[in-house]
């Protein structure tokens, strides 16, 4: 019947739903999460279903235990994309307890406590991703040479089982990260252009050949994934511009005050997870400033961090540091980055012309 | 002509098509006509006829009341058959003072009734007196005064009058066909207007999902340099004044003005066409156009009716509903409001009627805000319409008000645009219900305080005389030279 409930209009709607964005999202990470998952074989895909699969379960207890209604918020896919985000911030070989227990922090320590959906502080992802890296350090940062499914050195499927489940499987071939194995070379006093040679290919690096986790890997594919949500309006162009052009900024500089010592921009951009970071983790709406200068300055901020804490910090890698870090000054930029509102100046008064005779319309 | 950008907006599907080819047509005259006799913003006209008395098509039948308010004319000749309460044209569905009219089916006008040969000779007062005798209110759906907005030259340094022929509501099509089917006549109330606000320059805007009624008025205008058709980016929301001349002028009115306040005047082309008839033919304004439309509506037409005509008569005159409803909305979708039902009858502010589909409307069930910031970027005015709503969810009026809620013009860009489907504009219009509640309980704690202050000094004035008359007999009674007594005393301090 049509005098139902009166409320206040407008009584159309675009055709948009808070499970459209995470639909789109998750489409963007499709590309690289499936060439992550070939090429690092069984063991991934066990670790990617075990993380996923945690985060659901997870998001389905805590909504019971808070007696609010399921469906809703699990067919939301923002329990499915943090699972999501945090299996690609992983070793891909980390034992199957890293995805439980990251599972269980993510969603239930950095998320339904603080009210669930939209309420979180701190991107739940990263928190589970840095607690795990600073309880078990072992683990995170152990990491294997991908070895693209079905091809001779890559794992079975039970000697993936294995691999992820701690059994007796074949001993694996543990490497470093290209941005670990640099700051340790670093560490060591060999300068930068006796150690990249060897280990660094911008190109393979950026197509995603080298070891890591599944998010740091195929720069390029994280790329298009991004462009793809910036075309869909998912996000805004803010963020990802602002951090990138920060870090690569920073980069640029210190690499010709000391190329021997500080590798360049592009290193940066390929190595680590700074695209993940910059379109998909950085963008969550929950956690990120709400006005363009906000973000403008939320990006600059964390790409300073990203590039302080790889080149000065006991971390190689500091892309969820830096996020966590950057959410806590969310609410901050929010109060005090404000759009200037129609008919006031920034401070809040109301414009005052010079002179009204003079404005006359422009031919 | 050179336009600027302005802030946010959206790009709702405009659905215009439906109705858009659709010729204006007389709707016939209903069995029964409810006059209300407040149509417009300001006091309400008192009644100017008797139960059962004869009028003619014309003749005034509410007497406007004070600066701001309008009369209302009888929409056709017939018997008044009463004078009391029907269900308002307003989403409360409560009644107001109506008069009630039975046609006779003559559509017989007054006698005398007649216009002025040259209304460019008339004196701007005369031209803005007679818009007032005229009952004309703005037609855009805000039923302000226009004789009010005419007068606006005493106070402000006037340069534009813009006709706002954006029309940038969805499904709306009335302007658009007034525009293409009534080209001279809009043109030559545009040009009485800015004789009466003594300003030179015109300019005619329109979107640009409208080009026949772009051509069209370019075509009517060629002669004029003064009057210039500007086609607007289509977006909403385009026709909210403020924007609008932004849009044309590059500058923003100041916060709390008018647009006067930056030289402009904005008027809508249903106003200008009323304006024409008023001063060329005499006719004050007892019909208007209505966009009838929809995807539940059977036909979807453009009709011109009579006022007082009731809702349900447009409807069947289009051929019913094709399903059930699930929304029926007066005005367009963004900012229109739900009709109580189809009694109520079609008003000066009317300028649609839509039977929206559950599939158009696409209302969901309100989930949590994820922070999206789309509402933020939407918003024309520069607000943060998510914050604004936590605030007033939570109570806190006061937070709300800092945010700018008076600054918000209610344009509902913010929750077309939300993926959470949360009913920003519905969390606004109850926090400034609340600020107004607010105002006017101030109001009237000020009123009694006044009323109470004032009470005490007459009483005091009372006792003070009488003392002294007191004093007065006393002195007599001693028939002595008055000598100082204690009451004197006291009543010199």
């Amino acid at each position: 019947m049509y005098s139902d409930t009166p409320i206040a209009g407008p009584y159309a709607h675009e055709r948009t739903s808070v499970s459209r964005i995470m639909v789109l999202v998750v489409l963007a990470l499709l590309p690289a999460t499936l060439f992550s998952l070939w090429q690092f074989g069984w063991p991934a895909i066990f670790l990617f279903l075990i993380t996923v699969g945690t985060c659901l379960v997870a998001e389905a207890a805590c909504l019971r235990a808070a007696e609010k209604p399921l469906r809703p918020s699990l067919l939301d896919g923002s329990a499915l994309l943090t699972g999501w985000l945090l299996a690609m911030s992983l070793p891909p070989w980390a034992p199957w307890w890293i995805g439980v227990l990251g599972g269980l922090i993510a969603i239930v320590v950095a998320k339904q406590v603080f009210g669930g959906i939209g309420q979180n502080l701190f991107n739940p992802a990263m928190v589970a991703r840095v607690a795990l890296l600073i309880s078990f350090p072992a683990e995170l940062t152990r990491y294997v040479a991908p070895a693209p499914l079905f091809s001779p050195q890559a794992p079975g499927f039970g000697e993936g089982l294995a691999i992820t489940f701690g059994l007796d499987g074949p001993d694996m071939v543990t490497g470093a990260t290209l941005l670990g194995q640099v700051r340790t070379e670093l560490g060591q006093g060999h300068p930068l252009p006796d150690i990249l040679p060897g280990i660094y290919q911008p190109w393979s690096d950026a197509v995603g050949t080298l070891a890591g986790s599944m998010g740091e890997t195929s720069a390029l594919l994280l790329l298009l994934g991004g462009l793809f949500l910036l075309s869909q309006r998912v996000i805004t162009w803010h963020i990802p511009v602002a951090t990138i052009a920060t870090l690569a900024l920073a980069a640029t500089l210190m690499n010709l005050y000391d190329p021997g010592h500080y590798p360049d921009a592009l290193y940066h951009l390929v190595g680590g997870a700074t695209l993940l970071a910059a379109f998909f983790i950085a963008t969550d709406p929950v956690t990120s400033p709400i006005s363009p200068r906000g973000q403008l300055i939320f990006g600059a901020g964390l790409g300073v961090l990203i590039y302080s804490i790889r080149t000065w910090a006991a971390y190689p890698e500091g892309v969820a540091f830096a996020i966590i870090l950057m959410n806590t000054c969310t609410p901050l930029i929010d109060h005090y980055v404000r759009p200037r509102v129609y008919g006031r100046d920034r401070k809040g008064a109301p414009i005052e012309y010079a002179d009204d005779a003079d404005a006359e319309v422009t031919r | 002509m050179k336009l600027f950008n302005i802030r946010g907006g959206v790009h709702p599907e405009d659905r215009k098509h439906l109705a858009a080819d659709q010729a204006i047509e007389d709707l016939p005259l209903a069995p029964l006509l409810h006059v209300p006799l407040q149509q417009h913003i300001g006091n309400a006209a008192t009644p100017a006829v008797r139960r059962g008395q004869q009028v003619a098509k014309g003749e005034l039948l509410g007497i406007g009341q004070g600066p701001i308010s309008a009369p209302v004319h009888a929409p056709t000749s017939g018997r008044v058959m009463g004078i009391g309460s029907f269900p308002a044209h307003h989403v409360s569905g409560l009644s107001v003072r109506t008069i009630t009219l039975q046609p006779d089916g003559k559509d017989q006008w007054l006698e005398g009734i007649e216009g002025v040969p040259d209304p460019f000779a008339l004196d701007p007062d005369e031209i803005a007196a007679r818009v007032a005798a005229a009952g004309i209110v703005g037609m855009g759906g805000a039923t302000f005064p226009s004789a009010v907005k005419l007068n606006l030259r005493k106070k402000y340094r006037l340069h534009t009058l813009v006709i706002n022929g954006a029309e940038c509501e969805p499904y709306l099509t009335c302007d658009d066909r007034l525009m293409r089917e009534h080209t001279a006549q809009v043109l030559d109330g545009a040009r009485i207007m800015a004789h009466a606000l003594g300003v030179t320059q015109i300019i005619i805007a329109i979107e640009n999902n409208k080009p026949q009624a772009q051509a069209a008025m370019t075509g009517a205008a060629a002669d004029s340099p003064a009057v210039r058709v500007a086609g607007l980016p289509m977006r909403y929301p385009m026709g909210s004044e403020k924007h609008l001349v932004q849009t044309l002028t590059g500058r923003e009115t100041p916060a709390r003005g008018l647009t006067a306040d930056i030289g402009v005047v904005v008027h809508n082309p249903a106003t200008a066409f009323a304006v024409h008839q008023a001063l060329r033919l005499g006719w004050p304004l007892v019909s208007r156009l209505v966009t009838v439309s929809g995807g539940a509506i059977t036909r979807p037409r453009n009709l011109r009716v009579p006022l007082g005509t009731p809702v349900q008569h447009l409807i069947d005159y289009c051929g019913g509903f094709r399903e059930e409803p699930t929304r029926l909305i007066s005005g367009g979708p963004m900012m229109g409001n739900p009709l109580p039902g189809t009694r109520v009858p079609i008003v000066k502010g009317s300028n649609g009627v839509l039977a929206l589909t559950a599939e158009e409307v696409n209302a969901q069930a309100a989930a949590p805000c994820i922070r999206c910031a789309n509402c933020v970027a939407a918003c024309p005015c520069g607000l943060l319409p998510l914050q604004m709503a936590a605030h007033a969810r939570a109570g806190d009026l006061d937070g709300t008000v800092r945010l700018g809620l008076m600054d918000c013009i209610g344009c509902g860009s913010c929750s077309y645009v939300c993926p959470a489907h949360i009913p920003l504009v519905q969390f606004f219009n109850y926090a400034k219900g609340e600020m107004a509640a607010r105002g006017r309980a101030k109001q009237k704690q000020a009123e009694t305080k006044r009323l109470i202050e004032q009470r005490t000094a007459r009483i005091e004035a009372i006792q003070q005389a009488k003392r002294e008359a007191m004093a007065a007999r006393k002195r007599e009674s001693a028939g002595k030279p008055p000598a100082q007594t204690p009451a004197d005393r006291r009543a010199e301090a």
